[in-house]
């Protein structure tokens, strides 16, 4: 998996005698433990193992959650409060199951954030980050999916709202969208039939989402790690191996990151989720305020600015189209990034610009998070309107023109340099 | 490195004793019908049910509640368990023996479904069998099942777009669950006169917690209505919150225990932390980074 000749000696026998058979060993010894991490990473970069870390605590909570859970419209509703109220510890599996959802997307932001301010999608990462784009979407498709399962008002509510998004097709070509909804639905409203097969998939996802992790780190070990300088590595001396240097502190930062999941876990389970999630689903009576989860909302505050008029210009009956692919788009945005940006320098931190860009996007994001939570009326409907412009103005105005009229701060001639300052560089580099 | 972590986590420090000082000065502000947060014994990350509440809770649900509202998800045996209400087994089961609504069980070898006395292993059932019956005999209105209303009831609240990540942080700082509870509680003390220029409509009540300010539910609670034993004075006030409590119980029941295993969950990981990042300077301590 890795670019590097491997080190690695079995000490035993039979150690030898598997590795001329199967070098699995050698593998994740070349992949996890020999691998060289540049020596200057800080703790942003603890970020993909704790993502590790969340999506296989998911999948052993989900796994239990499913020993118990039963999918149909009549049974989903109490088979949850079995869980909570009968089954042993069964309030935690299921508090550790919604909170990790919420924690593994708060993970996922830091993540790409971290990405997009060190400039980690520049290439040669592209294919990097395009899986971790994908990763994102099966990530969201897996949590939505996941979140109808109680068959509570919400989750019934979101699906009917999400879900009918489909239908703006059809003013592409009348019926494609309605046919494409009673498809995804199983009938002509959501049901039981929806519920089941909507557990099928958020089951099967998470395996999926396994494969392209494996490909993502691939990737990664392929081209390497970016660093706070966002150089590459050109000396040994400017890496040290991840085990126990990467290791040791990816743990400290696990840790940290447990606190805080313990913390929702056993103290405000339910923060993270909506009240009326706890009344049994009910298609008959639709609720004032339907939310989707945190993670969605900046997506949904795009979505909800496409009223009848966009900042004045008149929509008429593409309006909702329109939405929906604003939506998709803001998330598609991304994978073209790498192209997108013109700068040869990587690093916010040598970008006195692009900083300023970087925040003002960090901004937009929270600012349509909280939209997304607002009622779309009045005045929230022109602010939502005015972050979605911004939103897109990072990728299409920001990250090319920035890179062409930025005078960058002076660069480190290597890692080296940027940690142990000229001279000693410049011993180092004589080992 | 380590400079910087103290810098964030001296900054943290910071930022969290503002949030606490300032949250209690910001959730004036907001214009729904105003829910004032209540003290419980349950509040926080360290609280934990009052059993004696628990008791007089459960007596005002029995006596005054139970006329209209069920309570299914809740088993008389629940009420025997540890973190609950705590009632001696002998008596519960008297209790459900007695209860009148019976529990239908069958078929029989006539293959007949029959009414039997409630066990132990029973739902704590209310008077109607099923939602027309309960709009038949409440004049349309349904009054809900009461075992989870604690948890699917909440506090809107519609701060300033400035303020709201401040009072967000001093609820997760303070770890704020008990929203359900307090609008119970606004709920049940919240029956006034109308505003004059509000017309209620027939069969209706005011109330100013209630979203709408209209509902179907006459003023359940009366001073004097309920006989407490343990000398808690027989207050609207006091059997609003005992039954509020009540409520937040029979909707999380396990509730005790997960805040019990959550501090040493909290303990266990506040120490290997600091462990395993004394563990890791040693480790980098010859490299600069
Ligand atoms: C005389 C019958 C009756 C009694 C006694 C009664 N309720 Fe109700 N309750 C109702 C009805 C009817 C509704 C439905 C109101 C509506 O939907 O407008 C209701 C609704 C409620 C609600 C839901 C309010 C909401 O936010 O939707 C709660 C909570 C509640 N009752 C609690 C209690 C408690 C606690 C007691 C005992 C102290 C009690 N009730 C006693 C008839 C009753
Ligand atoms: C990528 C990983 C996963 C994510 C992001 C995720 C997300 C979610 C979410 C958001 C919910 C709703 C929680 C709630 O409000 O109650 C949920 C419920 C559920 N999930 Fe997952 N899930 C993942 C993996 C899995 C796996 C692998 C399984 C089973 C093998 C599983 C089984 C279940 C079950 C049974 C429920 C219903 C129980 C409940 O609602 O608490 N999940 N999931």
């Amino acid at each position: 998996m890795s670019g590097h000749t491997s080190s690695y000696e079995p000490t035993s026998r039979w150690g030898k005698w598997f590795d001329e058979r199967l070098p699995i060993a050698r593998l994740v010894h070349g992949s996890f433990v020999a691998f060289p991490t540049p020596r200057n990473l800080n703790y942003l970069w603890t970020f993909g193992g704790i993502l590790m870390f969340c999506l296989v605590a998911q999948i052993i909570t989900g796994i239990v959650l499913a020993m118990h859970y039963q999918p149909s419209d009549t049974a989903a509703f109490n088979s949850i409060e079995h869980i909570r109220r009968d089954v042993n510890y069964g309030w935690m599996i299921r508090n550790m199951h919604a909170v990790g959802a919420s924690m593994f997307f708060i993970a996922v932001y830091i993540h790409i954030f971290r990405g997009l301010y060190y400039g980690s999608y520049k290439a040669p990462r592209e294919v990097l980050w395009i899986l971790g784009v994908i990763i994102l979407l099966v990530m969201m498709a897996t949590a939505f999916l996941g979140y109808t399962l109680p068959w509570g008002q919400m989750s019934f509510w979101g699906v009917t709202v999400i879900t009918n998004l489909f239908s703006a097709l059809d003013t592409i070509y009348q019926g494609l969208g309605t046919g494409i909804v009673e498809w995804l639905w199983g009938g002509y409203s959501v049901s039981g039939v929806t519920l089941n097969r909507f557990f099928s998939l958020h089951y099967l996802l998470p395996f999926v989402l396994t494969g392209i992790v494996i490909l993502h780190v691939w990737a990664l070990h392929v081209v390497g790690q970016n660093n706070p300088t966002g150089l590459e590595l050109k000396e040994p001396s400017e890496a040290v191996p991840m085990h126990p240097y990467a290791t040791s502190k990816d743990i400290v930062g696990l840790f940290a990151f447990l606190l805080l999941f313990a913390w929702f876990v056993f103290f405000m389970p339910d923060y993270l989720g909506h009240a009326d999630n706890y009344n049994e689903a009910n298609p008959l009576v639709t609720p004032p305020h339907i939310v989707p989860e945190w993670y969605f909302l900046p997506f949904y505050a795009i979505l909800r600015a496409f009223t009848g008029s966009f900042l004045g210009i008149p929509l008429g009956s593409y309006a909702k189209l329109l939405g929906v692919i604003a939506m998709f788009a803001a998330i598609a945005i991304l994978a073209f990034a790498p192209w997108l940006d013109t700068s040869r320098v990587r690093s916010a931190k040598y970008r006195p610009l692009f900083k300023w860009a970087f925040w003002a996007f960090a901004f937009t994001c929270v600012a349509l998070g909280y939209l997304g939570a607002k009622p779309a009326e009045g005045v929230y409907v022109l602010w939502a309107q005015i972050f979605t412009v911004l939103y897109f103005a990072y990728f299409l105005v920001a990250m090319p023109v920035l890179g062409l009229i930025e005078t960058p701060k002076k660069l480190p001639r290597s890692i080296n340099e940027a940690v142990l300052g000229p001279d000693a560089a410049a011993a180092a580099a004589k080992h | 490195m380590t400079s910087m972590t103290r810098r964030l986590v001296s900054s943290f420090a910071a930022a969290a004793s503002a949030v606490l000082i300032v949250s209690p000065v910001l959730a004036a502000e907001g214009d729904g019908p105003e829910i004032v947060r209540q003290q419980w014994a349950f509040s926080g990350f360290r609280g934990q049910f009052d059993q004696a509440q628990l008791q007089r809770g459960f007596q005002v649900y029995k006596e005054v509640c139970a006329a209209c509202h069920g309570l299914n998800r809740v088993n008389f045996r629940n009420l025997v368990q540890p973190g609950g209400p705590g009632f001696p087994e002998e008596a519960v089961k008297a209790l459900a023996a007695e209860w009148p609504n019976q529990i239908t069980d069958g078929p029989n070898d006539e293959g007949k479904m029959f009414e039997r006395p409630a066990r132990l292993s029973d739902p704590i059932r209310g008077p109607y069998r099923n939602e027309k019956e309960a709009r038949a005999a409440q004049n349309g209105a349904y009054p809900p099942d009461l075992s989870l209303i604690a948890k699917a009831r909440g506090v809107a609240r519609n701060p300033s777009w400035w303020t709201h990540p401040f009072l967000m942080l001093g609820d997760i700082v303070k770890s704020y669950q008990e929203g359900g509870s307090d609008y119970l509680f606004a709920l049940l003390t919240g029956y006034t006169d109308p505003p004059a220029d509000v017309k209620v409509g027939d069969g209706m009540y005011y109330n100013k917690a209630f979203p709408g300010h209209q509902l179907a539910m006459p003023t359940p609670l009366q001073p004097d209505q309920v006989a407490y034993s343990d000398g808690t004075k027989p207050t609207v006030e006091n059997y609003a919150k005992d039954v509020a409590a009540f409520l937040a119980w029979s909707a999380d029941p396990t509730h005790d225990q997960r805040k019990r295993i959550g501090w040493q969950v909290m303990l266990y990981l506040l120490v290997t932390t600091a462990l395993l990042y004394l563990g890791k300077k040693r480790i980098w301590a010859d490299v600069k980074h």
